[in-house]
C-alpha cells in the first residue's frame, strides 16, 4: 500500500515538475484556461472517432473507414443543410439525423461481409475507406461545399456560460465539448452497464464461447461497426459546423489517430479488453503532447516522431504492466 | 527420465514420474486422461521444462531446455494433432527447418532428392509434391515419421498413433514401426486403445495422478490388471450410487433421425433421455460424440432430424434457440468454448443468462453479484471473489465456473462434453455429486466421456457411438468394459 501511494505521489511531483517546465519554456502559454480549453476542443473529433473505435477494436476488429466518413458525412449534410428550407434548431437535428444515417449505414455496409462470410474487417473498412472518400469527392466536385445557413454556429463556435465564466477569467466550455462529453458518457455506459456492452467484450474475448452462450455475435458485431459509423458522423457535424463547410479530405489520417487514442487508452487490439473512458485520455494524451510541442515551436515532422514514439512506448508499457501483472 | 516433477498454477501433473526406454523397443505409456502422459511426453520434447527430476541419455544426464535441444538429442514428437504446413509440399514439410541451401539459395533439386531418399528408407511412396493439405491422415503421419527420421530421431513419442487410422492403415503403421525397431529406433507409444498393446508394444508403464504406478512386460500385463491399475480403484467404487430411474419417468429429450455436418459427419442419431436418467455416450476419439451433442445444442445446425424436449418439438437453428428450449452444453474444451478467460467468475457465470439481470435496460451488478456468490458457496470454487480473471483460477475451478454458469438457466437437458477431463479427483466427486442433484431437480443428462469407467460408473444407459451414428444401446448391467471397447473399436456388434 505505501508503496503504491509513494509511486503515485512520485509520478504526480513527475507530471508537476513537466507542467512547470513546460509552462516555462513556452513563456507561461501553456497553462492558461483559454490555452486547455483549446486543446479540448480540438481533442472533440478524435475523441468522438474513437469512442467508436473503441467498440470495434474490443470485439477484436478494426474500421478504417472512419477518417473519409467523417468526410462523406460532411459532404451530405452540407448540401443536406443548403437544399431544406429550415433554419434553427430544426436544421441541426435534421441534418445530424441525414449524417447519422449516412454513417450508420455505411458501419452497416462494414459489418455484413464481416458478419456473414467472416471477412476481416481490415478489408471491408479498408473498401469502405475508399469508396467513402471517393464518393464524397464526386458529391462535392473537389472543393469544399460551403454551408449557408447560421444555424451552425453555436455548434461550431459557441460556448456554454460564457458570461458567468468569463467574469473570472474563463472563456466558458465549448459548445462542441459538451457533444463529446455526452458521447464519452454515453458510449461509456454504453459498454460497461449494459447487456450489449458485456457481449462487446465476451465476443472479443472469446467469439465461440459467446456463440455458445446463446449471443447473437452476428447482431453484436454489426452494431459495433454501426456505432463506429455513427460517431464518424456525430464527428462529421462538428467539424462542419467549426468551418461552416462540408470538406472531402478534412479526415485523411484520422482513422489511424483515431486508433492511435484507443491503443494508447490501453485497450488490447487484441480484443477483450477496453474502456471507453480510457480511451478519451489517449485522445486528451495525445492532444496535450500536439499542444505542447506546437507551443515549444517544434516542427511537425519532429512531432510526428514523438507521436510514434509514444505509441509505441504506450503499447510496450502496457504489455509490460499485464506481464507483471500475470508474474504477481 | 526419473522423478520428474511438473506443477502448473494449481495442479501437480507430474509428481515424480521415473520412465526408461532402450533401444529398438516399444513402450507404451498408458493412464486415464489427466495422468498426465502428455506432459510427460512434453517434458521430453522440450516443450515443457520439468521443475525436478532428471533425464538421461545414453546414461549420461542431459538438459532439454526447447524443441531444438530435444531435436539434437535424437528425439522425435508426434502429436495426436500434425504439426505439418498443410500448404506447404509432402517434401518442404519433411524438410522444414533443414532446407538444403546452396549460395543462399534454396536447391530444390537436392530438397527432393533427400525427401525422396527419407521416403525410400521409410518403404513408402508419397507424392513428394502434393500439398500437406490434400493428403489422407495416414499419409500425414508417414509424413511426420518421415520428418522425425531425417532430423536422425533414436527416439519417437506418438501420441495417439491409431486414433484416425483404417484397421488397414493400422497394420502398415505397426508393420513400419517394426522395421524402424529392427534397426535400433526407439518408440514411445501413448495409446487408449488398450486392446492394441499386445500387438505392438513390448514393456507397458501404467501411469496416474502423476506417479508411475508399474512398469511391466507387455505379456505379464493382462487387460483387466491394467485398468486397474490405470483407475487405481476398482472400477465402480469411486462414483456415487445412481439413483434408479422411475419406470414412469417422462421423456425429457427425445431425439429422432438427427443427422448434421459439423466435424464427423452424425447419421440417424436417435434415442431418449428420461427426467432423472444420465445417458452415456462412449466411442473412441472422433467417432461422433461430441459431434452428437453439438448438434442437439444447436452448436453445428443439424440437417436432419427432430428434437423435443419435455415432449415440446425444438426447431434448433443456433445456440440460442437451443438454450431458450431448456437445453445447455457444457462443452469439452472449457478454454477454447466455455469460457471468456479474460472476463471474470461473475461475468463468466452470468453470460449466458444475462436478461435474466437486466433491470429497465442496465444490467443490475448487485443481482448478478449475488448469484455468483450463491454459485461460488454451492459449488465451493476456489476463487478470492467474485471478480476474479476466470484465466487465474485452476482446471477444476475454471470447469466449476462453466457448470455455474448453465445451472443458473435451470435448464432441462445438460449435455456434459468430457466434463471432468484433466480435473482433480477431488474437483471430479463434486461433479459427480452436482450431476446427482440435477437428477434430483428432474433433469435428463447426457454424458460423453473418453474415461470408460466414467461412462460406465455415471450411466444408467451406455450408448455406443462409431462413425457417428449409435451402434448400440446397453443398461448398465450389460456395459462390461470389454463389451463397449468391442463396439467402439468395430470388432463386435
Amino acid at each position: 500500500m505505501r508503496s503504491q501511494a509513494l509511486r503515485a505521489a512520485g509520478a504526480l511531483v513527475a507530471l508537476a515538475v513537466v507542467v512547470v517546465a513546460v509552462n516555462v519554456f513556452s513563456h507561461g502559454s501553456f497553462l492558461t484556461p483559454g490555452n486547455l480549453t483549446n486543446v479540448l476542443r480540438q481533442i472533440t473529433y478524435n475523441a468522438i472517432l474513437a469512442v467508436g473505435q473503441t467498440f470495434v477494436i474490443i470485439t477484436a476488429g478494426i474500421d478504417l473507414s472512419v477518417g473519409s466518413l467523417i468526410e462523406l458525412t460532411g459532404v451530405v449534410m452540407a448540401g443536406f443543410a443548403n437544399a431544406v428550407p429550415l433554419g434553427g434548431v430544426p436544421l441541426v437535428a435534421a441534418t445530424l439525423l441525414v449524417g447519422l444515417a449516412v454513417g450508420c449505414g455505411a458501419g452497416f455496409i462494414n459489418a455484413v461481409p464481416v458478419v456473414r462470410l467472416n471477412l476481416p474487417p481490415f478489408i471491408t473498412t479498408l473498401a469502405m475507406m475508399l469508396m467513402a472518400r471517393g464518393l464524397a469527392f464526386k458529391l462535392a466536385h473537389g472543393r469544399p461545399i460551403a454551408v449557408e445557413s447560421s444555424a451552425f454556429d453555436t455548434l461550431g463556435t459557441g460556448f456554454l456560460f460564457e458570461g458567468p465564466l468569463h467574469a473570472i477569467g474563463l472563456p466558458g466550455i465549448p459548445i462542441a465539448v459538451l457533444w463529446m462529453a455526452a458521447v464519452v458518457i454515453g458510449f461509456a455506459i454504453l459498454l460497461t452497464r449494459t447487456r450489449f456492452g458485456r457481449y462487446v467484450f465476451a465476443i472479443g474475448g472469446n467469439e465461440e464461447a459467446a456463440r455458445l452462450a446463446g449471443i447473437d455475435v452476428g447482431r453484436v458485431k454489426t452494431l459495433v461497426y454501426v456505432i463506429s459509423g455513427g460517431c464518424a458522423a456525430v464527428a462529421g457535424l462538428l467539424l462542419m459546423a467549426r468551418f461552416q463547410s462540408g470538406s472531402p479530405n478534412t479526415g485523411i489520417g484520422s482513422e489511424l489517430q483515431s486508433i492511435a487514442a484507443v491503443v494508447v487508452g490501453g485497450t488490447s487490439l487484441m480484443g477483450g479488453r477496453g474502456s471507453v473512458v480510457s480511451t478519451f485520455f489517449g485522445a486528451l494524451l495525445i492532444g496535450l503532447l500536439n499542444n505542447v510541442m506546437n507551443l515549444l515551436g517544434i516542427e511537425s515532422y519532429t512531432q510526428d516522431i514523438v507521436l510514434g514514439a509514444v505509441i509505441l512506448v504506450a503499447v510496450i508499457v502496457d504489455e509490460l504492466r499485464k506481464r507483471y501483472l500475470r508474474g504477481a | 527420465m526419473s522423478g520428474i516433477v511438473k506443477t502448473f498454477p494449481g495442479v501437480k501433473a507430474l509428481d515424480g514420474v521415473s520412465f526408461d526406454v532402450r533401444r529398438g523397443e516399444v513402450h507404451a505409456l498408458v493412464g486415464e486422461n489427466g495422468a498426465g502422459k502428455s506432459t510427460l511426453m512434453k517434458t521430453l520434447a522440450g516443450a515443457y521444462r520439468a521443475d525436478g527430476g532428471t533425464i538421461a541419455i545414453d546414461g549420461k544426464t542431459v538438459t532439454i531446455d526447447g524443441p531444438r535441444a530435444a531435436e539434437a538429442f535424437g528425439i522425435g514428437m508426434i502429436y495426436q494433432e500434425f504439426n505439418l504446413v498443410p500448404d506447404l509440399t509432402v517434401a518442404e514439410n519433411v524438410l522444414l527447418g533443414h532446407e538444403p541451401v546452396r549460395r543462399g539459395f534454396l536447391d530444390e533439386r537436392a530438397a527432393l532428392a533427400r525427401a525422396s531418399e527419407a521416403m525410400a528408407d521409410l518403404g513408402v511412396a508419397l507424392p513428394l509434391e502434393r500439398k500437406a493439405r490434400s493428403l489422407s491422415v495416414a499419409q500425414q503421419q508417414l509424413v511426420e515419421i518421415a520428418k522425425a527420421l531425417l532430423r536422425k530421431a533414436r527416439l519417437i513419442v506418438m501420441d495417439e498413433p491409431t486414433a484416425a487410422l483404417t484397421e488397414r492403415e493400422i497394420d502398415a503403421l505397426f508393420a513400419l514401426i517394426g522395421t524402424l525397431k529392427r534397426q535400433g529406433v526407439a518408440f514411445v507409444y501413448i495409446s487408449h486403445r488398450l486392446e492394441e498393446l499386445p500387438r505392438i508394444s513390448d514393456r507397458i508403464t501404467v501411469i496416474r495422478d502423476g506417479k508411475t504406478i508399474e512398469t511391466r512386460a507387455t505379456a505379464d500385463l493382462a487387460a483387466d490388471e491394467m485398468i486397474r491399475l490405470m483407475v487405481g480403484r476398482p472400477v465402480d467404487a469411486h462414483f456415487p450410487a445412481l439413483p434408479p430411474v422411475a419406470p414412469d419417468a417422462p421423456v425429457v429429450l427425445d431425439v429422432r433421425g438427427l443427422a448434421a455436418h459439423g466435424g464427423v459427419p452424425v447419421r440417424d442419431v436417435s434415442f431418449a433421455v428420461r427426467a432423472g436418467e444420465i445417458v452415456g455416450l462412449a466411442g473412441l476419439v472422433g467417432a461422433g460424440r461430441t459431434d452428437i451433442v453439438r448438434a442437439i445444442a444447436g452448436a453445428d445446425v443439424p440437417s436432419a432430424g427432430s428434437i423435443a424436449v419435455a415432449g415440446r418439438p425444438v426447431a434448433v437453428r443456433s445456440p440460442h434457440s437451443a438454450i431458450e428450449a431448456g437445453i445447455a452444453l457444457i462443452t469439452e474444451d472449457r478454454k477454447a468454448q466455455g469460457l471468456v478467460l479474460g472476463m471474470s467468475v461473475r461475468a463468466n457465470t452470468t453470460l449466458a443468462h444475462l436478461d435474466k439481470f437486466e433491470r429497465r435496460g442496465f444490467i443490475d451488478r448487485t443481482a448478478e453479484e449475488r448469484t455468483t456468490q450463491s454459485e461460488i458457496d454451492e459449488l465451493r470454487i476456489r476463487t478470492p471473489n467474485a471478480e476474479q480473471i476466470v484465466r487465474n483460477l485452476s482446471g477444476g475451478n475454471q470447469q466449476k465456473v462453466v457448470l455455474a454458469k448453465w445451472l443458473i438457466g435451470e435448464a432441462k437437458v445438460y449435455l456434459f462434453d468430457e466434463p471432468t477431463r484433466g480435473i482433480d479427483v477431488g474437483a471430479k466427486a463434486e461433479i459427480y455429486a452436482l450431476m446427482l442433484s440435477l437428477l434430483e431437480r428432474g433433469a435428463a443428462i447426457v454424458m460423453v466421456s473418453s474415461e470408460l469407467p466414467e461412462v460406465l460408473g455415471m450411466s444408467h444407459r451406455v450408448l455406443v457411438v462409431r462413425e457417428g451414428s449409435i451402434r448400440a444401446d446397453l443398461a448398465r448391467a450389460q456395459a462390461t468394459p470389454e463389451r463397449v471397447i468391442a463396439i467402439a473399436a468395430g470388432a463386435a456388434a
